[in-house]
């Protein structure tokens, strides 16, 4: 209204706006490709050089044809000028052109909202407690922008700073009210691009040699879990992701077949606990082994996957129940068992020809099952993330040559001599252990957890799991894999720290961002809903919320106006001081009257209480220098013969 | 509509006289979001939907922390106007034409500056920027352009400021009786003939300063042009100043008569030609008279008389 878009820019401004457009894009410069980054720190140059030289900005045509180069390039690298990356990519190179586009007050605000969305879209990439206070420190920065903008020449910088600092703090109160009342709804709107979530490591649906060693150096972490009773051992923690039964001579794939739905019988009692899954990509629940009651928006696939029915994009929490002792199956399908027997024609003869002697001297298959086992733990296998390269016989080479092998090394050679042997047998794929976090008692699993076992189909038990990795390095199974590990062997940064204090500190570390992931990033419709319940709003649709939000906001804009225009009147020090002493004097009744100065006061006080009147003394010759004399640091005298006042 | 001029009389009054200072209180401060303010909103708005779409938990913290943001700079805003204590100032006399100048003393008891403060006299296209610092005082003239001579009154003003985000617009309409004396715009014509009253002999605009007769000290009457300055400046500036005297200048009178102006030309015209004449004897430092129907100066010469001959053109009834 009164922002006149002639109103020219004046030179000290710039310096704030090119901090602010470089604190709101530079984060990006981690994920972009490389020539965006360059172009964009070329154009913020090539500002700052006219900046400094005080010379003319380039024309229209100029920036034209800058524009087009960069929709080119950004349409060439993303194939599209929509979407997650590409926006952002658009948006910052609009960042940096408008940066040689500052004339007037009205383009510096276009930058500073920009900033402002900016900020928004590092949230695409994380939303840690580093990026939340990253951010939080450049939308201040942002504001101070505006703030000098608006001020002029006449702000000095620290007060421009302080004065935002100011802002963002008052504006906190709003932002939680906001957060916990708006009435959220969930997303998402329109289909996300396809980019929306990419780059996320996690288990794979496929496994062959390396597959989960990679993961193996990963100290992510994959889920969390909570167990309403003391969680169980280590060795009973297996998540079952997702089940393996098709070879083809190298890599083992899920089966995809018609079967009916799995039975369980369960023979303990079932254990309740709640995971919250970092983003994954997939479905799988990755559910304690196995598996209880699932609710409606779940599925139970008939090898006992636990599945949503969208995949996990978003890290979410859910409630669960475990069995730990159970029968699975027990009446298995003849087509099910047919397709775990199932081997390539060819390949691994050795492996084939010691599987089938196997049987030959006894085909009872719990007894083959030991017999693979003694095999892994009586020879010389190794554990370990490195192992040799194998050749065109994986089995073979890996039984009989190298030995050394990684858990999905185990699980396939186990899986491969059952079968070979006629014993229904399956790769499972998941994760095993996980470690309580003493700081929180959440149990972490990381993608260091990741772990290949398998099952075998026995008479009368169902199927049941073997741990071949467990032969070779019970450690693993019971200490994880920094305990599995022999020494020398590369293993995640965190998973070195043995014992230690700095360990100390990633737990308690780890136990913050659990809670900020739990309670603040995890707030969602539904947790707004149980929010209100406890706050005796049962049923808060958003009438509701925004009746109470709006009165909440009002409060607290009164309250602000009130501190705003609340003028606390200014006292400097010695007066504080003789107010003091006036109070204490009013102890022994003697008031001093509006008229009355120090020293009539004190002919009144030698009048009224001489017993007072000596210390009183010394108070109003300290307060008159003090006060009067023009010496600033003379207030310890006024202190001094203040304390000796009674 | 009655009831809206009522209103508007009521919330834009001064205080009963419109001359003692103002404090700008809640009722007199209007505030409505800039342009660039619902900029902001539309921002915010695409960062929410963004935000759902995306289920950006932090997004939603990052629009919600902004709008609190955008709340407090709509208090701070407020904040920058209110409780200003605004007394108005003595105006000096222009010329028609001119721009007159409106001063108003602002003063602030708050604990922090106000900055950013615009002043704009009724659909002026000047306006006037200023800043308070804290508890301190600061004079603003607010720009008018005269175009007629008489007395000019200052039309409502309004003191609007955005500080410190620019969302918000706080104004408030200020309309102390403040007036500002416009002279007519004086027509540079040649000084009527010299009245048989005058003693020596054929003068027009230099009369008077041929012969130096020597240095007085100068009284506050006297014309700056006058000074000697040179005189002046020796000894190291110690002296007070010095007027050069001119033998015969100051006994020259001019009677400058309403009669003596074209009688076929308008009364406008007649009055700026008056006014050019007495600019002219002024700066002649000539002694001259100004007669209008019914009213009557007696000759004299200095600014004070200068300024008497001109108020009295300014206002004459035309």
């Amino acid at each position: 209204m009164t922002t006149r878009p002639t109103e020219a820019l004046d030179r000290g401004a710039a310096p704030w706006l090119f901090a602010a457009a470089l604190a709101t894009t530079l984060p990006h410069a981690e994920h972009q490709p490389f020539w965006l980054s360059a172009l964009a720190a070329g154009l913020f140059a090539w500002g700052g050089w006219l900046w400094w030289r005080n010379e003319r900005l380039p024309g229209r045509w100029a920036l034209g044809l800058a524009v087009a180069a960069a929709c080119g390039g950004v349409l060439f690298e993303f194939r599209t000028l929509f979407g997650r990356d590409a926006g952002v990519a658009m948006l910052v190179v609009f960042m940096a052109l408008k940066l040689l586009e500052l004339r007037s007050r009205r383009d510096a605000t276009v930058v500073v909202t920009l900033g402002y969305f900016l900020l928004l879209t590092h949230y695409f990439y994380s939303q840690s407690i580093p990026t939340g206070i990253w951010l939080l420190t450049a939308m201040t920065l942002l504001t101070a922008t505006l703030i000098r903008l608006h001020g002029g020449r006449s702000c000095s910088t620290g007060a421009t700073l302080r004065y935002a600092g100011l802002l963002t703090l008052q504006a906190i109160p709003f932002m939680l009210v906001l957060y916990l009342l708006f009435p959220r709804v969930a997303g998402p709107f329109w289909g996300l691009p396809q980019d929306a979530h990419s780059g996320r490591s996690g288990l794979s649906d496929q496994m062959s040699p390396g597959t989960i060693a990679n993961l193996a150096l990963s100290s992510e972490i994959a889920f969390r879990v909570r167990f309403t009773e003391p969680p169980p051992q280590r060795d009973k923690l297996y998540w079952r992701g997702p089940v393996l039964e098709g070879f083809d001579g190298l890599t083992w794939k899920p089966q995809i077949g018609r079967s009916r739905p799995p039975q369980v019988e369960q023979l303990s009692p079932p254990i309740a606990y709640e995971t919250t899954l970092e983003p994954q990509q997939q479905r799988w629940l990755l559910a304690l082994d196995v598996p209880g009651a699932l609710g409606p928006e779940f599925a139970l696939s008939s090898t006992l996957t636990a599945t949503s029915r969208e995949p996990l994009s978003q890290r979410q929490r859910f409630a669960l129940t475990a069995t730990l002792d159970y029968r699975f199956n027990a009446d298995e399908e003849a087509i099910a068992l047919r397709r775990n027997l199932t081997l390539p024609p060819a390949g691994n003869p050795r492996a084939r020809a010691l599987a089938e002697s196997w049987k030959a001297a006894d085909p009872d298959p719990a007894r083959l099952a030991r017999k693979a086992m003694s095999l892994f733990s009586d020879e010389d296998f190794f554990y370990t993330l490195q192992p040799p390269l194998l050749g065109e016989q994986p089995v073979d080479d890996f039984l009989f040559v190298t030995r050394r092998g990684f858990c999905e090394h185990y699980a396939s050679a186990f899986v491969f001599l059952m079968r070979a042997a006629g014993v229904p047998a399956r790769v499972v794929t998941g994760y095993q252990g996980g470690e309580a976090n003493p700081v929180d008692g959440f149990v972490v699993v990381r993608q260091s957890d990741a772990h290949a076992w398998a099952e075998i189909w026995l008479a009368g038990r169902g199927w049941t799991r073997v741990d071949p990795t467990a032969a070779v390095s019970p450690a693993r199974v019971e200490g994880g894999i920094a305990a599995a590990m022999p020494a020398g062997e590369p293993l995640p940064a965190l998973i070195q720290l043995r014992s230690n204090w700095l360990r100390t500190l990633v737990f308690r570390w780890e136990a913050v961002n659990n809670a900020w992931n739990q309670y603040i990033l995890g707030y969602n419709p539904q947790r707004q809903r149980e929010l209100m319940a406890r706050l005796g709003m049962p049923d808060a649709d958003w009438h509701k919320l925004a009746a109470a939000l709006a009165i909440i906001c009002g409060v607290l804009l009164l309250a602000t106006t009130a501190w705003a225009l609340h003028q606390r009147p200014r006292l400097d020090p010695a007066a504080r001081l003789w107010q003091k002493a006036l109070r204490r004097l009013a102890r022994s009744k003697v008031n001093c009257a509006p008229w009355e100065t120090p020293l009539i006061l004190l002919r009144r006080v030698e009048s009224e209480q001489p017993a007072l009147a000596p210390a009183f003394r010394e108070v109003v010759f300290a307060y008159l220098r003090a006060r009067y004399s023009g010496i600033p640091d003379d207030l310890t005298t006024l202190r001094g013969a203040l304390a000796r006042l009674p | 509509m009655a009831i809206v001029a009522d209103l508007k009389r009521r919330l834009f009054r001064w205080q009963s006289d419109g001359t003692a200072p103002l404090r700008l209180a809640q009722r007199r401060i209007f505030i409505l979001p800039t342009r660039a303010g619902l900029l902001f909103a539309a921002a915010l708005l695409a960062m929410l939907t963004g935000a759902i779409n995306y289920n950006l938990a932090l997004g939603h913290a990052l629009v919600f922390l902004l709008v609190g943001l955008a709340l407090t700079g709509m208090v701070h805003t407020f904040r920058n106007l209110h409780g200003l204590v605004i007394t108005p100032g003595r105006c000096e006399p222009v010329f028609a034409g001119e721009v007159a100048y409106f001063p108003l003393h602002l003063a602030s008891d708050r604990n922090s500056s106000r900055l950013a403060l615009e002043l704009r006299a009724g659909d002026e296209s000047r306006s006037v920027a200023t800043a308070v610092t804290a508890h301190g005082l600061s004079e603003v003239a607010v720009p008018v352009a005269s175009l007629r001579r008489g007395w000019l009154d200052l039309p409502r003003t309004r003191l609007a400021t955005t500080y410190p985000l620019g969302l918000f617009v706080a104004w408030s309409y200020l309309q102390p009786a403040m007036r500002c004396l416009v002279y007519p715009q004086p027509l540079a014509t040649p000084l009527p003939p010299q009245q048989p009253a005058t003693r020596s002999g054929d003068h027009h605009g230099d009369g008077g300063q041929e012969d130096f007769s020597g240095f007085r000290e100068r009284q506050p009457a006297d014309s700056p042009r006058h000074v000697a300055w040179k005189a002046s400046a020796r000894d190291g500036g110690q002296r007070p100043l010095l007027v050069k005297q001119f033998a015969g200048g100051a006994q020259t009178e001019l009677q400058l008569d309403w009669s003596l102006t074209p009688e076929a030309a308008a009364a406008e015209a007649r009055i700026a030609t008056l006014a050019g004449w007495v600019m002219a004897a002024a700066a002649a430092d000539a002694c001259y008279g100004l007669r209008l129907p019914g009213q009557e100066i007696a000759p004299d010469s200095g600014d004070l008389h200068r300024h008497r001959c001109l108020e009295a053109l300014a206002i004459f009834p035309s």
